[in-house]
């Protein structure tokens, strides 16, 4: 019999497993993935090109809109840039408010990721069921920052609204429903037979490999990686807290890094986020939530700044940093977003390999990519309607240009 | 000259009763789902109003395609899916054809509108309508066993009970098979239920066994390249298919009518059989379609095959020894 010939199967940039746009090339022999490539990049916004010429309070508005997920993530990665800079101490209360917000989007981006996990898996009633439940955590930081999504609750300093005891009684409502509801979620996740054959020894992904590809957050933590900057490097309230990384182990008694262990992460993590708000809630200290309240103020306090800082959060998805370098001017001179996907969606084509073709869409979400969050600015002329391709090699050489420039 | 013209007569008005009923199937079913996953769902006759549009839309040929074998096949799905209904009895009408075929030919009618299918996926040219159809050739191998092991079983039973022409849809119709097994034999057909149960939604391409069409990964798959009439020509196809596939289950395992209950005769017994088995249609199409879909998530290609050739061939395998034990016991071999 003849050799079967590779054959190759497009996905994306527009395709109904992907909500953002990514392309991805799979080599083919019969149902078995033998090759994968993917091109990011797809969508285009410019949105630090946008930040250099704003001041640092507006830029803050301008991070909310890097993800529609990450809400938080980016907003408190660049304050807190800022504030290394300036040299600003924020409020305490301020911090355990940070906290308290942050681990709400973790919940809620957790589960929207499991509706889509289940939903590229065939399985959409889990997938309904779990947007559902999402809702209540949705309504609870709506409650808290009023807001949605952008919820634009961080301020340079500090946050813009405060946690009143009345808030206390629905925000503790709406976790205890979460915990009645943590054991359902698990035995549907879980324990379900079709998903643990589906997903159980697919999307293979070594502690080595982990590590060797800088992967971080759930991701790095269903391989066996103990990295997680809450407990590494402790900032806002997480100091405060008795924390521990999630790892496969909560729920089995090894470590695979496969799509499962993913799974097991993350759902483990949105009970871990239920523990920690419930800790700050009990032991928030009082006191302001701002810095300065005065916005003029803090851009002054800015407009002083010299220097530059790197802003880490450990987001949903894993680390998250801003780079931001100041020269005393209204602006940054240089800001720099390195979102958690962009450490994580390098591995796909190592994950994929080898992969059913079946199994493909879940092994993509199990990574859960945030396309958005790592889109750049391409270079074009617009009059001679010419784009520009950087090499490697240019971009390594404009880089250094511009890191001298900066030094000067 | 005028059984020609009655067998044409026939058939339209039954393509027509197919279609709407068909149709009216597809909606309960979407409506039953959504309220399952705490949905409103559709209204009860969107289907109509989907098939409708897709008919007013542009047919759309693509560049790779093979024109007349992409626009020939959901023709050819459609007529096969309705040429089964014609040798199928419902109630207790008597099928239009049924003395010129039986259940083998059903059998073999049942693939075509699947072999259409795979036929026009390979004709568009898509890579993914292509991987579409490997899977559905693949899967229509996997469930062919578990079905034929089933009418084997059935059909030998009833030829062991000295029932003539058990072969025949109508034999079958009026000779319940749970009437003529002992206590062995009910245990074989309760299993014979179970393997029905799993084999209609992979006939029909539904959770858990759509991976032809797996909306995720292959973008609708054998379809993908499907647009205006002949989407909607499949789309009838595939409800005319849910009717005759839950109308060959009921005949074959569920075949009891409520008119010997009631004392009815003629036209009145006619019409209560008919409604009887309209709603034994709608009662096995929600349970092995309607619930199977809402509660599973789709299955690997491979363990379609695993599941069909293995478990379900080994049970069929299980059913006939039954059968055939059950019938030495009885002393009718």
């Amino acid at each position: 019999m003849a050799k079967k010939a590779p054959y190759i199967v497009p996905v994306g940039p527009i395709h109904p497993a992907l909500k953002e746009p990514v392309h991805i090339e799979l080599t083919v022999v019969g149902e078995e993935v033998i090759s994968a490539d993917f091109t990011p990049g797809q969508t285009h916004r410019g949105i630090e090109w946008m930040g250099l010429s704003r001041n640092p309070v507006q830029i803050v508005h301008l991070t909310d809109r890097i993800c529609g997920i990450c809400g938080v993530t980016h907003s408190l990665a660049f304050a807190r840039a800022v504030e290394q800079i300036a040299d600003i101490t924020v409020p305490e209360r301020a911090d355990y408010v940070r906290t308290i917000i942050a681990e709400f989007e973790r919940i809620q981006s957790h589960l929207l990721w499991a509706g889509v996990a289940a939903h590229e898996l065939g399985f959409d009633t889990l997938f309904y069921l779990a947007w559902r439940v999402r809702e209540e955590a949705m309504d609870a930081i709506e409650l808290i920052t009023g807001n949605r999504v952008n919820y634009d609750i961080i301020q340079i300093g500090g946050v813009r609204r405060d946690i009143t005891e009345d808030q206390h009684e629905q925000i503790l409502r709406c976790l205890n429903n979460y915990k009645d509801l943590f054991g359902k979620l698990k035995t549907l996740f879980l324990e379900d037979a079709v998903i643990s054959s589906r997903c159980k020894g697919t999307g293979l992904l070594s502690f080595e490999k982990a590590m060797a590809y800088s992967t971080v957050g759930p991701t790095a933590r269903a391989s066996g990686c103990t990295a997680d900057l809450r407990v590494d490097y402790p900032y806002a309230a997480y100091g405060d807290l008795d924390l521990k990384p999630v790892l496969p182990t909560a729920y089995g008694s090894e470590v695979n890094g496969d799509t499962y262990d993913r799974i097991v992460v993350r759902i483990f993590e949105i009970a871990q986020s239920i523990e920690i708000i419930e800790q700050c809630l009990a032991n928030m200290p009082a006191g302001p939530t701002l810095w300065e309240e005065k916005v003029a103020k803090i851009l002054a306090a800015c407009k002083k700044a010299e220097g530059e800082a790197v802003g880490r959060h450990e987001a949903p998805r894993g680390e998250c940093l801003h780079y931001v370098a100041m020269d005393k001017s209204d602006s940054p001179i240089a800001w720099k977003v390195k979102a958690s996907s962009y450490s994580n969606l390098h591995v796909w084509p190592l994950i994929l390999k080898g992969a059913q073709l079946a199994d493909i869409p879940v092994i993509v979400a199990s990574v859960d990519p945030c396309l958005s969050c790592t889109d750049r600015v391409a270079v074009t002329d617009a009059d001679a309607s010419r784009t520009k391709i950087f090499t490697k090699e240019e971009l390594t050489r404009l880089s250094y240009e511009k890191t001298r420039r900066m030094r000067q | 000259m005028n059984v020609i013209l009655a067998a044409i007569g026939g058939t339209i008005v039954l393509a027509i009763l197919a279609i709407v009923f068909g149709l009216i199937l597809s909606g309960i079913d979407r409506r039953i789902v959504a309220r399952m996953q705490a949905r409103i769902g559709p209204p009860l006759l969107q289907p109509f109003t989907d098939v409708r549009k897709l008919f007013a839309k542009q047919n759309i040929i693509p560049a790779n395609a093979i024109p007349w074998l992409f626009n020939a096949m959901p023709i050819v799905a459609l007529a096969s899916a309705i040429a089964i209904l014609m040798y199928l009895p419902f109630g207790s009408f008597a099928p239009i054809l049924g003395e010129l075929g039986d259940v083998i030919l059903v059998l073999y009618l049942l693939i075509i509108p699947s072999l259409a299918l795979v036929i026009g996926g390979f004709a568009s040219g898509s890579p993914y309508a292509t991987v579409g159809a490997q899977r559905e050739m693949v899967s229509m191998i996997a469930y062919e066993l578990p079905l034929a092991a089933a009418v084997i079983a059935i059909a030998w039973r009833l030829m062991a009970a000295g029932v003539a022409d058990p072969f025949s849809m109508l034999t079958l119709m009026q000779t319940s098979a749970w009437d003529v097994v002992g206590p062995l034999g009910i245990v074989a057909l309760l299993l014979l239920l179970v393997m029905l149960a799993w084999v209609t939604p992979g006939e029909l391409s539904k959770i858990p066994f759509d991976s032809p069409e797996a909306e995720t990964e292959l973008a609708g798959g054998i379809l993908v390249e499907y647009s205006g009439r002949n989407l909607g020509l499949f789309t009838l196809s595939q409800a005319v298919k849910t009717v005759a596939m839950a109308a060959f289950g009921i005949i074959l395992l569920l075949p009891w009518n409520l008119s010997p209950f009631l004392g009815l005769t003629g036209v009145a017994a006619g019409v209560v059989d008919l409604i009887f088995f309209v709603l034994k249609v709608i009662f096995v199409a929600v349970v092995s379609v309607t619930v199977v879909r809402t509660m599973m998530a789709r299955f690997r290609i491979t363990q379609v095959m695993g599941l069909y050739w293995l478990v379900l061939g080994g049970l069929g395998a299980v059913a006939i020894i039954l059968m055939m034990a059950d019938a030495y016991l009885l002393g009718v071999i």
